[in-house]
């Protein structure tokens, strides 16, 4: 049991540090010139610095450096928490730790509605005998994940802001200004849960012990929701955690068509304006919450599931694959 | 161990509770959405600032919250060209373009208490040197710079080395807006998101990246341009500048009354707001137009008559109607209309494909079998680049591309982050590039074309570099005005720049805003914005 607990630990290190490594040798092993850009700013035809003034700006930043020794120092920065500095926005942690909040309540709300509307449309659908509502219900899922999310979200707006003036179009004022988001995470959210729930509903369904059960005189939906769901809730623990990293880690679309800032934001803006230490530090953070996310899930399951105290690695399913 | 379905009624409990807390949520709402407050001037940007420091605000979003905060010791009329007393009461220039003083207005303070002398506008321009390329936006307009020599308390005397005829004009931009000592004593990334303290009409309350800059009044401000209508305090207390990327969704807040005015109206979305009401504030963008620029190093360039023919097979109006909307104008020059010195050369940026064909035949480039002509061996393929900065930028370049096809050239469309463009143009290793640059002063294609010898694409026809030499050092504005016209027709002659259509500014306004003026740059001075309410 200690043997695995620290085994996973070491291998989220080991992830987490090859992240480090692989997004540091793409973001600053590209050919161009940081300084040249910072100097440039954002007109392209009205840059006057010299190619001193440029060399000035590299040796500050340290762009100057042989790659390995900016590799060292910013890892031994980052070590201790600090996330290096753009030249752009100041310091990285600090960004990012601004950006976290905004982000991370539509993170929770969403996550709660796809695992209660996910869970709910699962376990209905399971339990219905109407063969067409049954199937209507199934196919719900399939288009959820398939609908894309800057579609669902202007829909919404469309809707319930601009139609209706219920909830405000853009911002992160109060928590009329997350309820559209989170409901926009959610659509795959949900879909993504009751996918993988209703699956494992049916497959323990169709388990020795629910015929037992069922043969003691338990009713159906005591069966239903007492003995099946509880067993098939594992997998959709797995990916709930998931989940968790995704909504976390940035979510991009959601942030940009409701105007909130946030991590998703954060990361777009590092990109488009090419600020290579803010980039590091969000896909650092990023990697880091999905890192943490898997790892408590990973550990949580020999909890979950007694059967894995026994065992050195937990057993799972095959998982759908997450997009944003 | 805890069981969280472990009764029938904790399943029914979950989605009533969910659903509660959706419509508390909204309960809250009601004041967000619909009409605001009138005191509050609520304008929507395209995108996030990124930097409110004058010296480097370039693009627009960064240049609207960045302008209200500092004023300059000039103004330009956006309708003549022509520079005003603003901060500065008197100015003037000496005949060789080198020495430029200013009186300053007596009783102007920065917001911080400091009152505006001689030698804090000395401090400000020794700053913009001594930060280099950090602020390269604004050192541009310093180039030969010597000294600022402080003649008495209220007179500031700045002097260059070389003839530098564009710096009056420059005074008048907000990328040399002047800061209070203790802005200036800081470094300039702290001037990104807060560190700003001007004499302007707002004070910066708080910028909260990607998501709003507010700005609120400054009591007791009386020190207007003396081309503004508005005198005195700011109509409205407080600025609310929005970032919503979303065009769709600029366009569905206006519409809905969350915002009082937005920027960077889709063409699209243009007819539809009008129809509903929104009245459109129009103004093309003085400075160079949207142009592709061709290296005349490359050896197929290096041929006026292929640079000519390319010019021929772009149809101007085809690519406006069809990227664009009617509020776009067709270039006419290798700067905008609203450019001072612009003259009109409209007759030669003509579309003639026959012409262009003939052109390319007497230089040697034939037909291939795929349409695309050949010489030597060599296809007629062009290397472009460009950079996403405006919208409609893709749409435009593709059907540039379907129009250079029909006469037998290829263009090959790439697109960068605007960094790495300049730092690719930088290289030389390009055939054509596209963009524009806002400036109300012909010195932008010195800047453009030629930069002193240091523009990436190397032209050194002696015409040109005489012409743009010339405007550089007289302020006689008849004389400037002529050489830039020379420059201009050089430029539309030799087909050194393939000029197609004119940056447009549109905004869209609530019904009942007031006030928002144009200024030289067409950026915005909101001193007189109001919401008074539809």
């Amino acid at each position: 049991m200690t043997r695995y607990l620290l085994g996973r630990v070491g291998q989220a290190v080991l992830v987490l540090w090859a992240a480090y490594t692989v997004a540091f040798l793409v973001l600053y092993g590209l050919p161009g010139d940081p300084a040249a850009l910072i100097a440039a700013g954002g007109d392209v035809a009205n840059s006057a610095a010299t190619p001193e003034q440029v060399a000035a700006l590299r040796a500050q930043y340290g762009y100057d450096q042989p790659l390995v020794v900016q590799y060292l120092h910013h890892l031994g920065a980052a070590l201790t928490g600090d996330l290096g500095t753009s030249p752009r926005t100041g310091p990285v942690a600090a960004s990012i730790a601004q950006a976290v909040p905004p982000t991370a309540q539509i993170a929770a709300l969403g996550l709660l509605l796809s695992v209660v509307v996910g869970g709910g449309l699962a376990l209905t659908a399971t339990f219905v005998r109407t063969r067409w509502l049954r199937q209507l219900l199934l196919s719900l899922p399939p288009l959820g994940v398939s609908v894309p999310s800057f579609w669902i979200g202007l829909l919404l707006l469309q809707g319930f802001s601009f139609g209706l003036g219920w909830f405000p179009a853009f911002g992160n004022d109060g928590p009329a200004s997350l309820v559209l988001p989170a409901v926009t995470l959610a659509v795959l959210g949900s879909a993504l849960v009751a996918q993988v729930f209703a699956r494992s509903l049916r497959g323990e369904a169709a388990e020795a012990y629910a015929d037992t059960a069922r043969a003691k005189g338990a009713s159906r939906l005591r069966v239903h929701l007492r003995h099946t769901a509880r067993n098939a809730s594992l997998p959709t623990f797995t990916i709930t955690g998931l989940l968790v990293g995704q909504f976390l880690a940035g979510t991009v679309v959601t942030e940009t068509v409701f105007s909130r800032a946030g991590l998703g934001q954060l990361t777009a803006t590092a990109v488009s304006t090419q600020d290579i230490p803010l980039a590091l530090g969000v896909v650092v953070f990023g990697a880091a919450v999905v890192v943490a996310a898997s790892l408590a899930v990973d550990l949580a399951y020999p909890l979950l599931d007694p059967r894995m105290r026994r065992v050195t690695r937990p057993a799972r399913g095959p998982v759908p694959a997450v997009a944003s | 161990m805890s069981t969280p379905l472990r009764r029938p009624g904790a399943v029914l409990l979950v989605p009533a509770l969910a659903a509660a807390l959706a419509l508390s949520a909204c309960g809250g709402s009601s004041t967000t959405a619909g009409t605001g407050d009138a005191d509050t001037f609520r304008f929507a940007l395209a995108s996030d600032p990124g930097c409110l420091n004058p010296r480097v605000a370039g693009n627009n979003d960064a240049a609207y919250p960045s302008r209200q905060l500092v004023d300059s010791l000039t103004d330009q009329d956006p309708g003549t060209g022509e520079i005003k007393p603003w901060l500065a009461e008197t100015f003037s220039v000496d005949k060789t373009a080198t020495r430029f003083t200013f009186t300053l207005r007596d009783g102007v303070t920065f917001s911080d208490g400091t009152p505006l002398t001689a030698a804090v506008v000395q401090q400000n321009f020794d700053e913009i040197i001594a930060n280099g390329a950090a602020q390269a936006q604004s050192l541009q307009f310093l180039t030969g710079y010597a000294r600022t020599v402080v003649v008495d308390e209220r007179t500031a005397r700045v002097e260059f080395d070389q003839p530098n005829a564009q710096f009056l004009q420059a005074t008048a931009s907000h990328f040399l807006g002047l800061l209070a000592p203790s802005s200036l004593a800081a470094d300039p990334a702290t001037r990104c998101d807060g560190n700003i303290v001007g004499t302007g009409p707002f004070v910066l309350d708080h910028y909260t990246k990607n998501t709003e800059v507010v700005e609120t009044r400054r009591p007791g401000y009386a020190w207007g341009s003396s081309l503004w209508d508005h005198t005195g305090e700011a109509a409205s207390a407080r600025l609310d500048f929005r970032v919503i990327p979303e065009s769709g969704v600029r366009s569905g807040s206006l519409r809905s009354g969350q915002v009082d005015a937005i920027n960077g109206v889709p063409p699209q979305d243009e007819a539809s707001l009008a129809a509903g009401g929104t009245t459109l504030q129009i103004r093309p963008n003085p400075g160079l137009v949207f142009t592709l620029t061709p290296n005349i190093k490359r050896p197929a360039l290096s041929d006026v008559r292929v640079r000519r023919a390319l010019s021929l097979a772009v149809d101007r109006p085809a690519v406006v109607a069809a990227a664009l909307s009617p509020s776009f104008e067709v270039a006419s020059s290798a700067v905008a209309g609203t450019t001072p010195g612009w003259v009109d050369l409209s007759s030669q940026l003509t579309h003639d494909p026959a012409e262009a064909e003939r052109l390319l035949e007497a230089a040697g480039w034939t037909e291939g079998a795929d349409g695309i002509r050949q010489k030597d061996g060599q296809k007629l393929r062009l290397v472009t680049y460009w950079a996403p900065v405006f919208n409609p930028n893709q749409t435009a370049l593709e059907l540039i591309q379907q129009q250079a096809r029909q006469v037998g050239i290829e263009l090959d469309l790439n697109s960068l982050p605007v960094g790495e463009l300049q730092a690719k143009l930088a290289t030389g290793d390009f055939d054509l590039s596209w963009g524009n640059s806002t400036r109300p002063d012909p010195d932008i294609l010195r800047n453009t074309y030629w930069r002193d010898g240091a523009a990436p694409y190397g032209i050194d026809d002696p015409a040109l570099v005489k012409a743009l030499k010339g405007q550089q050092t007289t302020t006689d504005q008849e004389v400037r005005f002529a050489d830039a016209a020379r420059a201009q027709r050089v430029i539309v002659d030799k087909a050194y720049g393939v000029p197609v259509f004119e940056l447009t500014t549109v905004l869209g306004l609530r019904p009942g805003v007031t006030g928002v003026r144009f200024d030289s740059y067409s950026r915005l001075q909101l001193v007189a914005a109001a919401a008074t309410g539809d």
